[in-house]
């Protein structure tokens, strides 16, 4: 166990920084019953969370689908489906020791063989993140029903952090295996071994949970029902709010020039806590293959262009943070002394000049998840307007973004994506030529290739020296800082708004993501 | 009495050419007025009107000015009122001519085809038409043209139903004048007068169409229209009610000062029927 124990203190020196409190654990006895009435914005394009991955999907899902871990605000593992694990002191065996009791909402019973093919078949075939984790396991195996061993090729000692529901959710072998995994009934009506059992959904208007009787942990959950409320009007949501039909609104749900007027309402309660294994973070795609955006130059003069603070002081309320470079400010191995661009037109208007810029109309895909978003698009959009670019604004849906990132079909195009807590899970995804894949919004969507830059993601995975990994993350955080490969915008802050009388709403590095299990209200 | 004289009888008339053309002259001015883009963030965001001067109608949530948009706004209304209006002409007419000239099997045939649009509720097939076109200018005009063309097909089959008995259209058939120069040169210019009249409230239902749809959040993503600058400022209603309000009063006096002129027009052309009243 002492590796386990370095590995934990290398992950609490990470965390250190975060410095955000949970809030205080509430003295008094939870109470059973009761019903959250949640907001939900946007409305997810599915529930199968091992296929879907956008944010919302996570949001709801993760009550519902559970991973072998948990991680606490510093990011340290705690018990989930595994009640206990070893790493070997070589550091390429990890056991997990499953919980005996646990069952599938359809009543199967749920054994060591279902995280064998979470694991190894299904998410290696669906979700390019996990793949790439994967990448670095040669076997996994189940001596016994209630033992799994992942066994790796080579040290990757970030591989503990990889436990999560959103990352490695398990799925049930009995209803997937050997089907079409992407056309499975299954995914209409979810079937996990979480807290909550998914009921129903209207969609366009609710989404309902109820309460797993059969949950393993004694007297959990104690609420007894979920609502996710989808009202995509902002001015409703906030309304809703306020009337008490919803209790819980998460982060995106408010506008944020709301937020301050909801949080300091009475019995009102605001936390940024959960959010600390994510670290979200706002980008632009830029298209690297084609186009204006295949240029060096007219990717770097979309940095200059950029009014950063002024998207965080007006559009965001002063909440986030700009990133100085392609790693979020939470990350341990973030390189504290690299010079974030400086908001300077004259300089972007100068490199397109350089480089022959003719005005062809560049297009410009925002992110559909509200108001905010949506402002947010119209100023990158004047922004980059006022440098000379000729810009076309498109619009779509949640599924129709995803559709045509997933295509390659844009030239710029916002997102967000979590970077998690250590760059080989959240952060190489992105820029390693190997991640290059149509069919997916979240991999290397914009086809940058630099062989010198995969070759320092795949070494600094798997050094186990503290210092000479920094070295190779400061190395790519510079190289990729002159490259571009695309825009960094902004480190978003999550607040989760809810009444008071909602407790150990979030207990978890995870936040909400981790699902309700521990919440309760206060009669 | 001639034309202008008769118009002019009607004082709401006048009143709506008035605002019409100040609304015209405003659109025709914005880019001289606000020569900068309406979507250029100039000051802090949420001024009152009046608060900073040079903003007299103060900044939206992003600190762009509001009376730009309106400036630039006006253009894209109208010009979208127009431009719509004119297509749905262009497929109503000849659908409505062919219909009402022909007769029998072609009448059934276009007819049954005009009902086919009448019977979808205009603004429900607009949405889903922006929506699947992907929303853009010319994708909101085809929308527009397309719910509104049916009205002026029924109105135009109705006025040469009636018109193509008269005895100057039989002479003209006489004679020997082809179907082509029958329909253009006899018949269509005595209907003009009743198109005219549906035309100008047809402009004031394209801008109130256009406005919902850029609510809604479907209007061009380019183009700074009221309605998107009243679906922006929705959210922001309890902090800075202006922002919906002065749009929303542009639209609402266009849409009037159209219906206004358009009744006056209808007075000035059908002399007969004014006087009754």
């Amino acid at each position: 166990m002492t590796l386990l124990s370095s590995v934990t203190g290398r992950l609490t020196a990470a965390a250190l920084s975060l410095a955000v409190a949970l809030p205080a654990v509430a003295q008094e006895t939870p109470q059973s019953g009761g019903v959250a009435n949640v907001a939900i914005q946007p409305e997810p394009p599915g529930l199968m969370l091992p296929l879907v991955q956008n944010a919302p999907t996570q949001r709801v899902a993760g009550n519902i689908f559970e991973g072998l871990l948990r991680y606490d605000a510093d990011l340290k593992p705690m018990p989930q489906l595994a009640t206990s694990w070893e790493i070997s002191d070589d550091g390429l065996a990890y056991t997990f020791h499953l919980h005996p009791d646990v069952i599938w909402h359809d009543g199967e019973a749920f054994s060591a063989a279902d995280v064998v093919f979470s694991a190894d078949v299904f998410l290696r075939e669906t979700n390019p993140r996990t793949r790439a984790i994967l990448d670095h396991v040669a076997s996994i195996e189940a001596p016994d029903d209630e033992t799994v061993v992942f066994t790796l090729k080579q040290p990757f000692p970030a591989f503990i952090q990889a436990f999560e529901v959103g990352t490695l959710p398990i799925v049930p072998k009995h209803l997937y295996e050997g089907t079409d995994f992407y056309h499975n009934p299954a995914n209409n009506h979810p079937i996990g071994t979480g807290p909550f059992e998914f009921a129903k959904w209207d969609r366009g208007s609710v989404i309902e949970l109820d309460k797993n009787p059969d949950y393993y942990e004694a007297g959990k959950p104690y609420l007894d029902k979920i609502y996710w409320h989808v009202i995509p009007d902002a001015a409703s949501r906030a309304a809703a709010y306020e009337n008490g039909t919803l209790n819980i609104m998460p982060a995106g749900s408010v506008e944020n020039f709301d937020i301050p007027r909801l949080a300091e309402m009475d019995g009102s309660c605001m936390t940024e806590a959960g959010n600390e294994y994510f670290n979200p973070f706002a980008m632009l795609w830029l298209n690297n293959r084609e186009g204006p955006t295949a240029d060096k130059r007219f990717r770097q003069a979309v940095m200059y262009a950029l009014d950063r603070d002024f998207a965080r002081n007006v559009l965001w309320n002063g909440l986030g943070k700009v990133p100085n470079g392609p790693f979020s400010s939470t990350l341990a191995a973030h390189d504290d002394d690299l010079q974030p661009y400086p908001y300077d037109p004259d300089k972007a208007e100068e490199l397109l000049d350089e480089m022959g810029y003719d005005g062809e109309p560049v297009r410009l895909l925002p992110l559909p998840y509200g108001e905010t978003w949506t402002r947010w698009a119209e100023a990158v959009r004047q922004n980059l307007e006022d440098v000379g670019i000729n810009i076309e604004t498109e619009s779509s849906d949640v599924a129709g973004w995803n559709q045509k990132i997933s295509d390659w079909d844009y030239d710029i195009a916002f997102t967000y994506l979590f970077q998690y807590g250590d760059p080989s899970l959240g952060i190489a995804r992105t820029y390693v030529s190997s991640n290059i894949a149509k069919g997916s919004p979240w991999n290397n969507v914009e086809g940058y290739e630099n062989p010198e830059i995969d070759k320092l993601f795949a070494d600094a995975a798997v050094e186990n020296d503290a210092d000479k990994r920094q070295a190779m993350y400061d190395q790519i955080q510079q190289t990729l800082h002159d490259d571009v490969p695309l825009a960094w915008i902004m480190e978003l802050a999550q607040p989760t708004i809810y009444r008071c009388s909602v407790h150990d709403l979030i207990t978890t590095g995870i936040g909400l993501n981790d699902g309700f299990k521990n919440a309760w209200i206060e009669q | 009495m001639n034309f202008f004289k008769r118009f002019a009888q009607n004082r709401g008339a006048l009143v709506g050419l008035v605002i019409l053309g100040l609304v015209v002259v405003l659109a025709l001015l914005a880019p001289l007025l606000y020569p900068d883009s309406p979507w250029r963030m100039v000051q802090r965001p949420f001024l009152a009107p009046g608060e900073v001067s040079g903003f007299w109608l103060g900044t939206d949530v992003m600190g762009r000015d509001v009376a730009a948009g309106l400036a630039h706004g006006a253009w894209v209304s109208l010009l979208i009122g127009l431009i719509s209006t004119v297509v749905a002409l262009a497929i109503g007419v000849p659908l409505g001519a062919l219909a009402g000239y022909f007769g029998g099997k072609i009448d059934d045939a276009l007819m049954r085809f005009t009902e086919f649009f009448q019977t979808i509720p205009n603004f429900a097939l607009a949405i889903v038409l922006v929506a699947i076109m992907e929303p853009s200018t010319f994708s909101i005009v085809l929308a527009i043209a397309i719910v509104s063309w049916p009205p002026v097909a029924r109105l135009v089959r109705g006025e040469f139903l009636s018109i193509k008995h008269r005895e100057y259209v039989e002479a003209a058939r006489l004679v020997g004048q082809t179907h082509r120069d029958i329909i253009i040169k006899q018949i269509l210019p005595n209907t003009l007068s009743p198109v005219i009249v549906l035309a100008s409230l047809m402009v004031a239902t394209a801008i109130l169409l256009e406005s919902s749809l850029s609510f809604l959040g479907l209007g061009d993503p380019d183009t700074m229209s009221w309605g998107y600058m009243i679906g922006a400022a929705r959210t922001v209603m309890r902090q800075a009610w202006w922002l919906s309000v002065i749009p929303g009063v542009a639209i609402l006096l266009t849409v009037l000062a159209l219906n206004l002129v358009g009744e006056g027009l209808d007075d000035a052309l059908n002399p007969q029927l004014a006087r009754a009243r």
